[in-house]
C-alpha cells in the first residue's frame, strides 16, 4: 500500500478491500491507483447529483413559501421527488439542434461546463479524511478550474449563433471576470493566516469552536467573509447578480438554445457551482468540518455549507436584479479597493500579531 | 506528483458520465426535427442575420483590465503563503506593489474606462 497518497482514512477499509480485490484479479499495480481515482469520481458524482436534486426541490419550496405559495406538492411528501421527475422527463426531451449552430462548439460547451464544477471536488474536504486528494494547492487549484465555467458559457452563447444565447455568454463572461479579483483576494486574506494552501491544512488551522474560525479570527474576517459571499454570488451567476440568464430580457441566456439532457447539464453544472462557493467559504471562513466532537465531521461540513447556500437562495428571492453598468461599477470601483485595503490591513494585522 | 493522477481521472470520469447520460437519451428520446423547429428561438420572429457579428468592444476591455488583475493575484498567492516566514520587508513590498497597481486602477477609472456605455 505504499501508493497511498489519498487521505480517504474514514473509508480506508472499503478502499483497501476494493485495492486488494482488484490486485487479486491480476491487474497490474499501476493501473490500481487510477482505476480507485475514477471509482472516486463515480462516486463524487453520485452525492453530487444527490445534492443537486435536493437543492432544486429546495430552492422551489423556498421561493414557493418567501411568495406564500406551496410549491410542488404533487410527488410524495411535500414534493420531495419532484426534481427526480424532472430529471427523467428531460432525459426522454428530444435533443432540438438549431441548423445554423456550430456543431463542435454547441455540444461540448455542456460537457465543458459541468467537468470544470465536478473538478473542483477532487480537494474538497468534506470530512475529517474525506477527501478524495489533499493536492497542496488546492483552493488555487479549485479557482482554476471552476473559472473553465466562463470558457464553456462563451462557448454555449457562440455556438447557438443566437442574439440572447450571445450577449447572454459574453455578460457572463464580463461579470465572472470581473468578480473573479475581488473573490480571489478576499480569499487570500484567509490565506496569509493559514500560510498553506492544501484544504486540510486550512481547516486544521481552524480546530475548535466558533471564535477560532477564520471570521472572527481576526478583526476584519467578517468583511473579507462578506466580500467573498457577494463575489461568489456573482461568480455563478445567480440574483441578484444574474443578468447573464435574465429572464424577462434574455430568455434564460446562454441556454436558450439548449434543450433535453444538454440543458439538463448546464442546470447540474449551476447548481453543483453554487455548492461549491458555498463549500468554499464554509471551509475558508466557517471552520469547515470543525465543530462540537460528537456530531460526525462530516454533518459539520454539510450543516454550514447548506446554511451558506440558503443564504443564497434567501438573496435571490429578496433582492432585486442590478443593471449590467451597475454590476460592473460595483465590482470594480467598490469591491476591489475594498478588499485590496482589507487585505493590506490583514498583513499589517498578521504581521503585528494581532489575531489568535 | 500521483496525487495529481486524481484530476485526469475526474476529467475522465466526469466527461464520461455526461457522454454516457447523453447516449442514454439518444436511446429513450423521440427525434422529429422539422425546418421551422430547428430555426433560432428570437421570441417566434424569424431571425435576421447571423450572430456571429462584431460585438461590442466594452466587454474586451474589461477583459484586459482583468488581466492585469489576475496576474497581480497570481503573484499575491506566493505571497500570501510564505507571508509568515517573510516579515516586514515582503509586507512594505507587497503594499507598494498593490497601491501601484490601485494606482493604475484609479486611473482607469478617471479615464472613464470603468463606465459602462
Amino acid at each position: 500500500m505504499s501508493f497511498w497518497p489519498i487521505a480517504v482514512l474514514e473509508l480506508y477499509p472499503v478502499f483497501s478491500w476494493l485495492h486488494d480485490l482488484l490486485a487479486s484479479i491480476g491487474l497490474p499495480s499501476a493501473w490500481l491507483q487510477p482505476l480507485i481515482y475514477l471509482l472516486l469520481g463515480a462516486m463524487i458524482f453520485g452525492i453530487l447529483s444527490l445534492i443537486a436534486l435536493f437543492l432544486v426541490w429546495w430552492e422551489r419550496k423556498i421561493a414557493a413559501h418567501i411568495q406564500q405559495r406551496f410549491g410542488p406538492m404533487r410527488h410524495g411528501w411535500h414534493g420531495w421527488y419532484q426534481t427526480i421527475m424532472d430529471a427523467v422527463k428531460l432525459l426522454q426531451k428530444e435533443d432540438i439542434r438549431v441548423v445554423t449552430r456550430d456543431k463542435v462548439v454547441f455540444f461540448w460547451a455542456p460537457v465543458i461546463c459541468f467537468v470544470a464544477a465536478f473538478l473542483a471536488y477532487v480537494v474538497m474536504p468534506w470530512g475529517d479524511g474525506l477527501i478524495v486528494a489533499d493536492l497542496n494547492i488546492g483552493i488555487l487549484y479549485i479557482l482554476a478550474v471552476t473559472t473553465f465555467t466562463v470558457i464553456s458559457l462563451l462557448m454555449a452563447g457562440w455556438g447557438s449563433n443566437n442574439k440572447y444565447a450571445l450577449l447572454g455568454g459574453m455578460r457572463s463572461a464580463a461579470q465572472v471576470v470581473s468578480y473573479e479579483v475581488p473573490m480571489v483576494v478576499s480569499i487570500l486574506t484567509v490565506i496569509i493566516f493559514v500560510g498553506s494552501l492544501s484544504m486540510v491544512d486550512i481547516v486544521k488551522s481552524q480546530s475548535g469552536l466558533l471564535f477560532n474560525w477564520y471570521i472572527f479570527r481576526f478583526p476584519f474576517g467578517p468583511i473579507a467573509f462578506i466580500t467573498y459571499l457577494i463575489a461568489a454570488t456573482a461568480e455563478v451567476n445567480r440574483t441578484p447578480f444574474d443578468i447573464p440568464e435574465a429572464e424577462q430580457e434574455l430568455v434564460s441566456g446562454y441556454n436558450v438554445e439548449y434543450s433535453g439532457m444538454k440543458f439538463a447539464m448546464f442546470f447540474l453544472a449551476e447548481f453543483v457551482n453554487m455548492f461549491t462557493v458555498s463549500a468554499i467559504a464554509a471551509t475558508l471562513f466557517l471552520g469547515g468540518w470543525n465543530g462540537w466532537e460528537f456530531i460526525p465531521s462530516w454533518i459539520w461540513f454539510l450543516f454550514k455549507t447548506l446554511l451558506i447556500v440558503l443564504l443564497l437562495m434567501l438573496f435571490r428571492w429578496t433582492y432585486p436584479r442590478l443593471r449590467v453598468d451597475q454590476l460592473m461599477e460595483f465590482a470594480w470601483k467598490f469591491l476591489i479597493p475594498v478588499t485590496f485595503a482589507n487585505l493590506i490591513v490583514a498583513g499589517i494585522f498578521k504581521y503585528l500579531g494581532w489575531y489568535w | 506528483m500521483s496525487e495529481y493522477v486524481a484530476v485526469l481521472m475526474f476529467i475522465l470520469a466526469g466527461a464520461g458520465i455526461v457522454l454516457v447520460t447523453f447516449f442514454m437519451a439518444r436511446m429513450l428520446r423521440p427525434h422529429n426535427p422539422y425546418p421551422q423547429k430547428d430555426i433560432n428561438y428570437e421570441c417566434a420572429e424569424l431571425p435576421v442575420g447571423s450572430s456571429w457579428i462584431q460585438f461590442n468592444n466594452r466587454f474586451y476591455i474589461f477583459a484586459l483590465i482583468f488581466v492585469i488583475f489576475d496576474v497581480e493575484v497570481i503573484f499575491l498567492f506566493p505571497w500570501a503563503v510564505a507571508f509568515g516566514q517573510l516579515g516586514l520587508f515582503a509586507l512594505v513590498e507587497m503594499v507598494v506593489f498593490i497601491l501601484i497597481l490601485l494606482f493604475g486602477l484609479f486611473y482607469a477609472w478617471k479615464k472613464g474606462v470603468l463606465k459602462w456605455v
